[in-house]
Parts: structure tokens; sequence; C-alpha cells
């Protein structure tokens, strides 16, 4: 079966990210970029189905500006087959990424979708059951674990309460938790093969989808900072500073 | 315009996030805020939800096909549900996260995600970079659905009301997924999203075994017990414990952060915390530059330490 793996550009996740003055977004300009770390164990579990013998090609497509190409390129040499690019300079949200990957995925016809349950930059968590939604395929968010045999899926997700397992049907859309498994390095090799893996651009007028944003950004700040710092000598302090000034024991 | 609020229970209690939400809500629609109990044999639930103070009227939609919350099957019935209302909202919890989307994509609206503050009916504020940035946005679609992040909303009263229960009609299975097992960890100390106090553990504490120390001073304090990304990575606990961007959201009277560095991952998910205490031998870690009280030294001394001062002086 065909399996699709959704990869977006964002921040990198050790980058210690700038509001921007005139508070219209995060400074972008001269940043590094990244694979979102939740996508990179959505190709990962794919590459294990594929090495299982489950999963016979892998498609990496992001969505966004013609530098998402470099994300493609990440996913195809940690294994991928090969990409699809939709490219944009208009801001998508999730609904928007949902209904781009829906189109794409009509034309591709894969058995199992695997993204990231969330991405680092906007934190929305969104786009996988929407996606699901769209297709009116199951879903099953933050797994941990996948186990994929005869036209069904069973996972383990992380829950509040610890952990669930449901039994969905495929075709379906699967969401990454951290510990679903820890993605492999590039090597040297598979980078510049990867540089010869296909990679297809088309766009959302193509694709026949409205992206306008439904939502809109009136503005971005810092949120207020804490006044920490302060240091006491012994547990006995520590106690009595918690008693009598704190009064929070 | 009215606000429905998805209750989080387990059909017989209500999830205390579901109050966090109920304050969002009333912050939104005032006196029009109802609650959603859907799940199977749930009825005891809808009657917690009814002694909500300020609840319109509780829907109850008790089928089996709502058992253990499967997205698939609820989201048909708040598709039916939402012509009624402006808003409809769940907790931020992992329930909520699940089948809100679901919900927004089917209705072709997006969703706010995890707001931590309403401006007005269409406009929130919402934390992004694991709540290095907070964006306000507005929402121009016809139905605002959201998920709330707990610690920033009160909690409503969860007694004084009377709302009255009406059953609504099921939408039935999808069938396209089925429950098969939970493993829940069980405890005997508070839920840590509504822990009054909580000592959470990190690399530092080197093995899960070390955490009985940590749970000593717990049983001191009536604390929850968390633990970093790393702890949990690890494996030195249970995913559940997670604080964090991904994990948990907490914002206790006391956060007591021992051998934990304070990564940004880990930062976001407890900042908001009334008074934080770290405990660390490097005294170069980061999480005391936000800590209101640093102890600088060996966790496996201070521990204990600690646990016989709280003893002494209860």
């Amino acid at each position: 079966m065909k399996a699709l793996v959704a990869v977006k550009r964002v921040i990198d996740y050790n980058v210690k990210i700038r509001v921007k003055a005139d508070k219209t977004g995060v400074e972008t300009a001269n940043v590094k970029m990244s694979m979102n770390p939740f996508d990179e164990i959505a190709v990962e579990e794919a590459l294990r189905l594929r090495e299982a013998g489950t999963v016979s090609e892998i498609i990496a497509v992001s969505l966004g500006v013609a530098q998402c190409q470099e994300t493609i390129r990440t996913a195809l040499a940690m294994g991928a087959d090969r990409g699809v690019l939709v490219e944009t300079n208009a801001e998508l949200q999730p609904l928007a990424v949902a209904k781009l990957l829906k189109a794409v995925i009509l034309q591709e016809n894969p058995e199992i979708v695997i993204i990231g349950k969330q991405a680092i930059d906007d934190d929305c968590n969104q786009t996988g059951q929407m996606l699901s939604a769209l297709l009116g395929w199951p879903q099953a968010t933050f797994a941990s674990k996948l186990k994929i045999s005869d036209g069904h899926a069973e996972v383990t997700r992380e829950v509040d309460g610890g952990l669930e397992t449901v039994a969905i049907k495929l075709p379906a859309v699967i969401t990454t938790d951290l510990r679903l498994n820890e993605p492999r390095y590039a090597s040297l090799p598979n980078i510049m093969r990867a540089k010869k893996k296909p990679i297809v651009t088309t766009t959302p007028e193509a694709l026949g989808v409205d992206v306008t944003p439904r939502l809109i950004v009136l503005k971005v700040e810092e949120p207020a900072k804490r006044q920490g710092g302060h240091k006491v000598g012994s547990v006995a302090e520590l106690v009595d500073k918690l008693k009598t000034e704190a009064r929070v024991i | 315009m009215a606000a429905l609020v998805v209750a989080e229970h387990d059909n017989s209690t209500l999830k205390p996030a579901t109050l966090n939400a109920v304050a969002a809500a009333k912050e939104i629609a005032g006196q029009e805020v109802d609650i959603l109990v859907a799940g199977k044999n749930c009825r005891a639930a809808a009657e917690t939800a009814s002694a909500i103070a300020g609840v319109r009227k509780v829907l109850l939609a008790d089928d089996p096909a709502y058992d253990h919350g499967l997205a698939e099957n609820l989201a048909p019935l708040l598709v039916k549900l939402a012509p009624g209302y402006g808003h409809l909202l769940a907790p931020a919890t992992t329930s909520g996260k699940n089948l809100m989307p679901r919900i927004a994509a089917l209705l072709d609206v997006m969703q706010i995600s995890d707001i931590s503050a309403i401006v007005s009916q269409d406009t929130f504020v919402r934390p992004i970079y694991a709540g290095n940035a907070l964006q306000t946005v507005q929402s121009t679609d016809p139905i605002k659905v959201i998920t709330v992040r707990g610690t920033a909303f009160p909690p409503g009263e969860a007694t004084g009301g009377s709302a009255p229960i009406e059953p609504v009609e099921s939408t039935g299975a999808a069938g396209l997924s089925e429950f098969v097992r939970a493993e829940l960890s069980k405890s005997e100390r508070p839920e840590l999203t509504s822990a009054r106090v909580i000592i959470s553990g990190g690399r530092g504490m080197q093995s899960g075994d070390n955490f009985h120390l940590l749970e000593k001073v717990a049983d001191k304090l009536g604390a929850a017990v968390g633990a970093s990304r790393a702890a949990v990575d690890a494996g030195f606990v249970p995913n559940d414990y997670q604080v964090g961007q991904t994990g948990k959201i907490v914002a206790p009277e006391l956060y007591i952060a021992v051998g934990i560095s304070g990564a940004i991952q880990h930062l976001a998910g407890m900042k908001d915390s009334k008074v934080i205490v770290a405990i660390n031998k490097d005294e170069e870690a980061p999480i005391f530059q936000i800590a209101d009280y640093g102890l600088v030294g060996d966790l496996f001394k201070i521990l204990p330490e600690l646990e016989a001062e709280l003893e002494r002086r209860q």
C-alpha cells in the first residue's frame, strides 16, 4: 500500500523565537528552518512500515513557500520515495492545509496518511483530525504505537489518563506523538540520492482549493515575563519562605 | 448566541477541565451556556453537569456509540446540534483536541485552539511557539469551534445549579473505529491538571525508582507528581506524567521542579504556576531564571531533607 506523509517547514525547535517589533508575527528572516519534529516521526514511521513490507511507496507532501522543497528533500533523504509540493505564498491555516491534502490524496490514493500531531510553530493540533473528517476516514491521533494488519490498524494513543488503544479501518489518518519512534538521521549518500528523487509541484489554484484564512491575526505579542531568579540557601529556608512569604503550603 | 460545551466525563463523573471550559463559555455567552454529555449510561454525569452553576440546560446523548469518546461517532452529533449555537467549546485535553477539529472541518470552519483569553465573541488570545508568543486572532466563521486552556480560566462553581436535562437523539456509530482497551494510570494523588501543588522530576532523577523520593514529598503536600519530557522519554515514568508543550499544561499554586533543567518545551507547560520552586545541582540551569525560589544542590540529599522538614513543621 501507499503511504502519504505531510511535512511542515517550521522554525527549528532549537531557535529561541523573537516577536517582531510591529507585532505582526515572529521573526523568520535569517532564522534556521527545519522539518516539524512530529512530522519527522511520521516519516520515520512510514519508513519502518516500508521496511516491514507493509508499505510499498512513500509520498512526502509539503505546503507553502518554494523553500518547503527543502523540507521535502529532507524527507526524501530519510528515505521517502517522491515528493509533492503545493506551492503558495499565501498564509495556510489548518483547514486550508487539510483541504489541500485531501485534494492531493484523491489523486494519489494512499491507504495510510501519517502526519505530526501538531506543528511546533502554531501549536494548533488540528490538521490530521480535519483531514480525516473531510475524507470521511477514521482518525487515530497522538499515536505511540501502530500495528497494521489486513485492512485495519491498531493504534495505541497517548491520552491524558495514560494509554488508549483503538482499532480503525484503513484508509485512515494517523497523527504521531513523541514516543512513536526515534527518527533516523539522513546519511550523506542518501542526501545525495534524494537530490535525484522526483518532486512534483502544484498550487492551490490547480487543486481547486480556496485557502483564504478564516482567522485574522490581529497581533502577536510576547507573554509577560516572570520575575524569577531568587535563590535560597537551605531546605529550612525554602519551607519557611513557602509558608510565610509565598503562603502556598 | 448560545454556547455549547462538550463535557469531558467517564459516564459517572465530570472531569474537572469541564468546569474551566464552562467558565470560558460563560464569558462568551453569559446565561446561554448548554452542556452536552454524550456517553454510554452517562445519566449520572449529566446530573453532575446540571448542578453546575449558571448552566441553561444539559443535553444528554446516551448511546453505546458515544462510549470512550470516539471522534468519528461524536462529530456527527455535534454537527447536528451546531446550528443552535454560536460557539462550540471543549477543554484542550487530549479528548477535546481529538474531537473538536473533526467537528470544525465538517462545519467548514477553522478551530481556535487552546484559547487563553477572550477579547470579544469572535476574538481570542492563544499561545503559539510553546507559549513564547501570544497570538490574538479574530474568527470570520459563523460558528466558533474552540478548545479552552483550562489553566487560563478559573473553574466555575460545580454546584448550585439545577439545569434541566434534555435527551437528544443519537446519530449512531459511524462504523469506522472501535475502542480496544485503555491502560490508565491509577493514582491516589490528585490529577495533574487540577492539583493545587505539583512536584515534578526530570532527567536528574536518574531512574524511575528514584521517583519515590518525589512521591514521599508529594504525600506531605497533597501534591500531584509530574515529569519532564526527558524523564518520560527515558522511561522513568509513563507518558501521562508529562508536563510541557505537548504534554499537560498546568498552573498550580505551587510547582516544584526537581532535576529539571528548564527546556522551553517544559516551561511552556508550567510557567503560569503561581509559585515555582527549582531544585537542581546546576546553578546555571535555565529553570532558575523563572523560579521564585531556587535551591542549588544534590536532589538526592535535598528531597529527604525536604520531606523531613515538612514533617517537622506540619
